[in-house]
């Protein structure tokens, strides 16, 4: 029996390694190590590609080591035996491809790749060796952290992660400080000269330090402060929030100030995702009708507007409204077809739900792109030249101006979907979401509740597409494709459907980190996958979950709790 | 009994018997239009419906995929169309090298056969390991969260090849021996689609004995009407599972090169539209039913070709070939509202749709 489960054990540490060997390679054979090669973490020394593969290596290990009911010691050894096996899957992956020319069939399996995935060490037995090496001792060293106390973990673990996240936003970083003398230089000593990327070796091991001493002193002494701050009166505690809420819209209201043109733009792509995001939250996070096709309110928003305000040409009426005459009808044009779409789906549910939607924004985009409509939305060229907002004279047509009518836009989204949550019409949603039969049985009509969300949530596609017509004063039919639409799913989904702060947390992360870091662009659809799968399987509800959904996601847990206690 | 007929009608159902008035006028109108304007020769209008079957019989083998997996788990394999597009694109270096060498000219058969094989043996991998790492973990999972997955696991898959084989369109060689048609009176049928719907026709064939009269294939059926029951009987659901995975993916494989010898043009999107039309087909015939996607598929396959020009050409509608995606698509709308059971499908519950 003993020995039965020694074998087990380091079986399935080998079994792991060569899983997560796999996905080394693969890793680098879609070219993700190569091309994140080109961004050093820390300068010089560690780049983001080599991070990559280290953070693999670190995952197989601790989920090997995972397992707590065995000895520290088999653990640890576990870990290691996972790690080594990553390494000397790598060293076959190498040594078959000096052998063999991968190049024809894998474009990434380039003499770059070897020479990262070898450490650059041009002697080939020495560079083996260290591949071993150091798979032996990051593995090492992760399984030990792993199985010392959960509280080391948690103060190594945060200090990495934020070493990381300020190397990879250095450029943010520079660019909003640079206004600041003092502030700059202790940048440039933290971050290495300048034009040099990633942080000097000094500045990570002090970044580290700050960072897991904040960690610690939180978890020694941060429940006595949560406590303390507790305790405080009722109107303290309102003057704080008050103050806070102050100061985050003034920050909001500067920023463009602060971040520049380009970082503007970045924050206008964004903006625009995060109205998306809250319009789709209301029909897919409230309602819970899996809209696939959302792409093409947007598309209708902006070909409005592109219409609308533009003169001549193919585009068949002179109308040449101002931006603020034509949004209203583009947000109108958005609720029709919102309501259009509703009608016939009404009665269809879950999947084929999501494929009609899906079939719905296919046919608008080919519509827009088909020489039948030619004359009215000029195919595939678009239309050119659509007229930025004006306020009182002045041009809204610079990325740090129009910023504010996306800020303002976002508002009054946010406002009325944090209004429409627990309204009458909120609940009636929820309540579909839950089940349909049940809400019918309960009064709700549902022919109506659902166009009411189909509507909404068009409208808010509407005005972001309008924005965005606005914004780029051109629109084609190629930017409205099924990509759009995943993307904007994926936001609310990685925030945690039905959840607000959920969108803005999931707008920013997954529609502004890929534009700040050339890098993730590439692989940002894949990224935006395999985080659709990992969160799952893992965390249903998202990051910032809404009470209920948290709920419903975990109702057997809560069942076995409930009958087991 | 005038005050009863009107209290049973309501609002959606004017609304949808308005829109399928509407799109039917406009199909006949344009028809009888097209027809009348007498633009296209009989030969021409053959030669739609011999592209429209081979296409149909390609669209058939894919729609198989969707149905075997929805009529077990009832839910729909999102990653579908990129296990397709696993088998054909890697089938492609294959057949590149073996045109380099001459082997694709001199011995055809067994060239193509190879190429069925290492596209048929790609796709059942990916999609048994999509299987396992995306849909096993979540069967008890509520209904919107396998089908999130399985959004995700389509991206993955489609920019993991993308990454592998890189991002531009890779041109399939042209057999020669496959070049030239047959004519027989009006009816002039190129060697490819013979090749094509002759596979087709063979493998959809194999594919019903299988499931007829094998003991997995009896098993299938089983787990189908009710897992649990099944599982009493002694039938291993998982494996069952792993294995209708396996058979669907496997006729997408095949459907890839076919598509591939039709077509001459693999890239990591190709999967995409094929499979909503595959989809579209298993609808049509009824989801679930084998069969039906049979059917389904040669149906949409006709409809697709002779749509547009039929319908649309009448009405002075420019390029109107173009719009054949939009009428495919219409059609899943049209199918779903009025026959939401396809063409051979039985009753669906109300948890089915």
């Amino acid at each position: 029996m003993e020995q039965e489960n020694t074998t087990s054990w380091w079986l399935t540490a080998i079994q792991l390694g060569l899983i997560g060997g796999v996905v080394a390679i693969l890793a680098s054979l879609i070219g993700m190590v190569e091309s994140f090669h080109a961004r050093d973490i820390i300068a010089g020394q560690i780049s983001m590609g080599e991070t990559l593969l280290l953070l693999i290596m670190i995952g197989f290990a601790y989920s090997s080591s995972r397992n707590e009911q065995s000895p520290i010691s088999t653990r640890v050894t576990s870990g290691v035996i996972t790690g080594v096996t990553i390494s000397l899957t790598i060293v076959l992956f190498v040594m078959l491809g000096a052998v063999v020319n991968l190049r024809s069939i894998f474009v990434n399996a380039s003499p770059t790749l070897y020479k990262i995935l070898t450490l650059e060490i041009s002697n080939t037995a020495l560079a083996y060796v260290a591949i071993v090496v150091v798979g032996a001792i990051v593995s090492l060293a992760a399984s030990l952290v792993h199985g010392a106390t959960p509280f080391w973990k948690r103060v190594i673990s945060s200090g990495f992660f934020i070493v990381l996240l300020l190397a990879l936003l250095q450029d943010l970083i520079r660019i909003t400080l640079t206004p600041f003398p003092f502030i700059t230089e202790v940048l440039s000593w933290m971050f290495g000269r300048r034009g040099q990327e990633g942080l000097s070796i000094l500045g990570a091991i002090v970044v580290f330090l700050i960072v897991a001493g904040v960690i610690y002193n939180d978890a020694k002494h941060g429940a006595a402060r949560r406590a303390r701050r507790e305790a405080l009166p009722e109107a303290t505690k309102r003057t704080r929030r008050w103050v806070s809420w102050g100061l985050l819209g003034v920050f909001l209201l500067i920023w463009p100030r602060i971040a520049g043109p380009v970082l503007s733009d970045v924050t206008n792509s964004v903006g625009l995702y995060i109205l998306m995001g809250l319009g789709l939250n209301i029909v897919v996070g409230y309602a819970g009708l899996l809209d696939l096709g959302y792409v093409a309110f947007y598309a209708l928003g902006a070909f409005t507007m592109g219409v609308l305000t533009t003169t001549g040409g193919e585009i068949f009426f002179d109308v040449r409204w101002t931006f603020w005459e034509a949004l209203p009808f583009a947000v109108i044009v958005a609720v029709l077809a919102g309501i259009m779409l509703g009608i016939p789906v009404l009665k269809i549910r879950g999947d084929y739900l999501a494929i009609i939607t899906l079939g719905f924004g296919e046919i608008i985009r080919i519509m827009f792109l088909s020489d039948f409509l030619k004359p009215y939305f000029g195919g595939s060229f678009g239309i050119v030249s659509i007229a930025s907002p004006t306020i009182g004279g002045i041009v809204l047509d610079s990325s740090q101006t129009l910023y504010y009518v996306i800020l303002a836009a976002c508002f009054v989204a946010l406002f009325v979907a944090h209004r429409l949550r627990d309204s009458r019409i909120g609940r009636a949603w929820k309540a579909i979401r839950e089940d349909e039969d049940v809400a019918q049985a309960m009064g709700i009509n549902l022919t109506a509740t659902k166009l009411l969300a189909f509507a909404t949530g068009a409208a808010f596609g509407g005005l972001s597409g309008a924005i965005f017509a606005a914004k780029l004063s051109t629109v084609y039919p190629h930017s409205f494709t099924l990509i759009t639409s995943i993307n904007v799913l994926a936001l609310i989904i990685v925030g945690g459907m039905g959840s607000l702060p959920g969108v803005i947390v999931g707008g920013l992360l997954l529609a502004g980190l890929p534009e700040l870091l050339r890098e993730f662009s590439e692989y940002r659809l894949l990224i935006f996958g395999i985080l659709l799968i990992v969160m799952m399987l893992n965390k249903p509800e998202g990051f910032l979950p809404e009470a209920v959904h948290k709920r419903e996601f975990h109702e057997d847990e809560n069942l076995s709790h409930a009958a087991g206690g | 009994m005038r005050q009863r007929f009107l209290n049973r009608i309501n609002f959606t159902d004017i609304a949808l018997g308005i829109i399928g008035t509407a799109l039917v006028g406009l199909i006949v109108v344009g028809s009888f239009k097209t027809l009348a304007e007498g633009n296209y020769t009989t030969r021409q209008w053959l030669d739609f419906v011999v592209f429209g079957i081979a296409q149909g019989s390609i669209y058939a083998l894919i729609a198989l995929g969707y149905t075997l997996v929805y009529g077990i788990l009832r839910m729909i394999n999102f990653a579908h169309s990129e296990v397709f597009m696993a088998g054909s694109f890697t089938a492609y270096f294959a057949a590149a090298s073996m045109a380099k060498s001459g082997f694709l000219e001199t011995n055809t058969f067994v060239a193509v056969l190879i190429l069925f094989a290492i596209a048929m043996a790609t796709s059942t991998a990916i999609g048994v390991l999509v299987e396992r790492v995306a849909y096993r973990p979540l069967r008890r999972a509520p209904r919107l969260v396998p089908l999130i997955t399985a959004i995700g696991a389509s991206f993955v898959l489609q920019y993991t090849f993308k990454g592998l084989y890189g991002d531009q369109f890779k041109a399939y060689p042209e057999i020669d021996t496959l070049k030239g048609s047959y004519t027989w009176g009006d009816i002039n049928i190129t060697k490819v689609q013979v090749v094509v719907i002759l596979s087709a026709a063979f493998l959809m064939l194999l594919l019903y004995l299988y499931v007829q009269f094998t003991k997995t294939g009896k098993a299938m059926r089983a787990v189908a009407e009710d897992k649990d029951v099944a599982a009493l009987m002694g039938i291993d659901v998982d494996a069952i599972i792993v294995r209708t995975f396996a058979l669907g993916a496997a006729l997408a494989g095949a459907a890839g090169i076919l598509y591939a010898i039709t077509f001459r043009q693999v890239n990591f999107f190709m999967g995409f539209i094929p499979g909503i039309k595959a989809f579209t087909a298993a609808v049509l015939g009824g989801i679930g039913n084998i069969p039906g996607a049979m059917l389904g598929g040669i149906f949409l396959g006709l409809f697709e070709s002779i749509g547009p020009i039929l319908f649309l050409d009448g009405l002075n509608v420019p390029a109107p070939y173009q719009l054949k995606d939009v009428i495919a698509f219409s059609m899943l709308v049209l199918v779903l509202l009025f026959r939401p059971s396809g063409i051979l499908g039985e009753r669906l519950s109300r948890t089915k749709a």
